[in-house]
């Protein structure tokens, strides 16, 4: 059977996503977790790009890859030295764990495979800044305004609420 | 670029990624790494939605902006998050869930 480039690179893009999100939970060191992580998500903004969502794969790079994982050992470095270690995990915890999620992957693709998906046959519509510009500002029928509106309300909130939060209160330093 | 990928091969390795970072939730003990596992849940469900819109309702762009706006909730929640761990680190001198085990009183 011969792969075309396509199913290559999806192959490469699904192996780099499930040994590196093992990684992710499984390291000892906290900052490889972080650079795990950081692989697991660059490899997901590359199946958008094949999936054609040019858009969503750079807010992927940008927001995640380069926002999310920058906080996260910016406060790794602030609440852990470097070459700490955790210590073991306790085999029990680990077994029930395992149990957990292994049971729920088995259910949900059992699910998937047996579940008959139906495309419609519609053409596909070409992605452009114009259409995603237009679609996140617009109030009729194809039109997300409302929630756009929503989000940025709850980034404002977030970003007050992060402030307030990690601001030393001047009362009470005991 | 998709042509010859089955959807379920993205399902799939979506569900992979998801159950994965339940098993790190589970498991981990140290807050930032609980909470990296979240960032994997929700990473998952994005895979889900931009795949299901690709393939089944290629006319549509749902799928794509609500996961451009679970992006915008993964980031306003991660910012949260951090804060309240520094400030935990500040009272506990510790992130580990086991040793914060009091409230303010």
């Amino acid at each position: 059977m011969e792969l075309t480039f396509g199913q290559m690179m999806f192959y490469l893009f699904a192996g780099i996503i499930v040994l590196f999100s093992i990684l992710t939970v499984t390291t000892r060191r906290i900052l490889r977790a972080a650079t795990f992580l950081l692989i697991v998500l660059v490899a997901t903004a590359g199946l958008y790009f094949m999936l054609n969502y040019q858009f969503l794969a750079a807010v992927q790079l940008t927001v995640y890859a380069g926002g999310i994982v920058v906080l996260i050992i910016f406060s790794i470095l602030l609440t852990s030295h470097i070459s700490q270690k955790f210590e073991k995990i306790g085999l029990m915890k680990n077994i029930m764990g395992a149990i957990a999620a292994i049971s729920g992957a088995v259910l949900c693709i059992t699910t998937i495979l047996q579940y008959k998906f139906s495309a419609t046959n519609a053409a596909a519509e070409e992605i452009n800044m114009r259409l995603i510009g237009k679609s996140l500002l617009s109030y009729d029928k194809e039109g997300y305004v409302l929630p756009f509106e929503v989000i940025s309300i709850l980034l404002l909130a977030a970003m007050v609420a992060s402030i307030v939060i990690a601001k030393r209160s001047k009362t009470t330093n005991n | 670029m998709y042509t010859g990928i089955p959807l379920e091969a993205f399902l799939i390795i979506s569900t992979f990624m998801f159950f994965t970072g339940v098993f790190g939730f589970i498991t981990r003990k140290n807050l930032i790494t609980i909470l990296m596992s979240v960032e994997l849940i929700l990473n998952s469900v994005n895979i889900n939605f931009v795949a299901i819109n690709r393939y089944l309702f290629p006319d549509r762009l749902q799928g794509h902006f609500f996961a451009l706006f679970v992006i915008a909730v993964a980031a306003s929640e991660t910012a949260v998050a951090i804060a309240i761990i520094i400030n935990i680190y500040r009272r506990f001198k510790t992130v580990d869930v086991e040793n914060v085990n009091e409230m303010k009183w």
